[in-house]
């Protein structure tokens, strides 16, 4: 059971960092000023990059022979357990870079917590990560308030995006099975404990942003325990894994 | 939005390789203030690890000298070969200089 759970959380882990590296991507050549679309890619890298870690070590664990690539290519939607955030479509630069300001204060101080995990392998991926996610975080926060607290259709904008993805950010936190496993083992933090700080780091944004956090505790929930994805993220893998999947073993 | 947006400012940015060595001019970017100028610097210039020290100096703030000055400005030490310093060898264990 405790092989199966430490599988779980460590697709939900490489899941999460591969689908929101790919987002990011898709705005590769597009983003709305040179620096942003090099700053964008860059993380984009960092996730992916971490994606190799996390699915590396969830293809060991499985110990069925498949390799880091297999299970980002070769699985189907349902067998993904990213954050339901982390699969929405980008929407517009704002709203791609308050997704990242959500995730990323979440994503710090998991990876933080982890860094003292009982196993090896995930204090040492934490500990690399962790830097990464710093920068992302400063980065992201920074880029929020400038927009927030800028034009009146910046903030409006801004605002919209808030609304539209705070229902997203409860899965973070949500205690299942897995998660209780994890804790109960010192594997990783149970993820409810990091909630109240979290909302310290993002309502002090957000009131630098000049923007109303949502009173509502409503949460999406089915993309870390897999049971509903939402319909964008078949129509992302079909991108991801077509050509994987159209040449079989291919190398370049 | 009306009319076109204004354009972030340029900032020039300058990048120290290692310890001990000054800081080169690497290039320009353009963003809109201070803290952005810096985050933009690291993702532009340092992604393969160029760097110890980032500087950025918005470029307006560059006093830069004409090039219809170059006469008075540099022919006058031309002819004042004295003060170029290469009657000394420079001993190889001194490295860059």
């Amino acid at each position: 059971m405790t092989a199966n759970a430490l599988l779980e959380f460590l697709l939900r882990q490489g899941d999460t960092t591969l689908v929101l590296g790919h987002r990011l991507s898709e705005w590769c050549g597009q983003a709305p000023a040179l620096e942003e679309d090099i700053a964008l890619a860059n993380t984009a890298l960092d996730l992916i990059g971490q994606t190799q870690m996390w699915l590396g070590y969830a293809a060991e664990v499985e110990g069925a022979g498949r390799t880091a690539d297999d299970l980002a290519y070769r699985r189907e939607a349902w067998d993904f357990r990213n954050l339901l955030m982390a699969e929405q479509p980008n929407g517009d630069y704002g709203r791609t870079l308050m997704r990242q300001f959500l995730f990323d204060g979440f994503n710090v101080l998991h990876l933080d917590a982890l860094q003292s995990s009982t196993d090896e392998r995930i204090a040492g991926i934490a500990a690399k990560s962790v830097k990464e996610a710093r920068y992302h975080l400063q980065r992201s926060t920074e880029t929020v308030i400038a927009l927030g607290d800028g034009t009146a259709e910046s903030n409006r904008r801004m605002q919209a995006a808030l609304d539209h993805l705070w229902p997203y950010t409860g899965e973070m936190f949500v205690a299942d099975a897995v998660e209780a496993a994890m804790a109960e083992t010192g594997i990783a933090p149970d993820p409810s404990t990091l909630r109240a700080e979290w909302g310290r780091t993002v309502r002090a944004g957000m009131a630098e942003a000049t923007l109303t956090v949502p009173d509502s505790d409503f949460a999406h929930q089915g993309g870390k325990n897999g049971k509903r994805h939402s319909e964008h993220l078949g129509h992302m893998l079909a991108v991801t894994q077509s050509l994987p999947r159209a040449y079989p073993d291919a190398s370049w | 939005m009306t009319g076109k947006a204004p354009e972030w400012p340029l900032w020039e940015v300058f990048i120290r390789g290692q310890h001990g060595m000054a800081h080169r001019h690497v290039g320009s970017l353009h963003a809109a203030d201070e803290k952005t100028a810096m985050l933009n610097a690291r993702d532009v210039y340092t992604r393969r690890s160029e760097g110890v020290s980032i500087w950025v100096v918005e470029a307006r703030h560059i006093v830069a000298s004409a090039p219809s000055d170059k006469g008075p400005l540099y022919e006058p030490a031309n002819s004042k070969t004295y003060r170029h310093p290469t009657f000394f060898d420079i001993p190889d264990d001194v490295g860059a200089m």
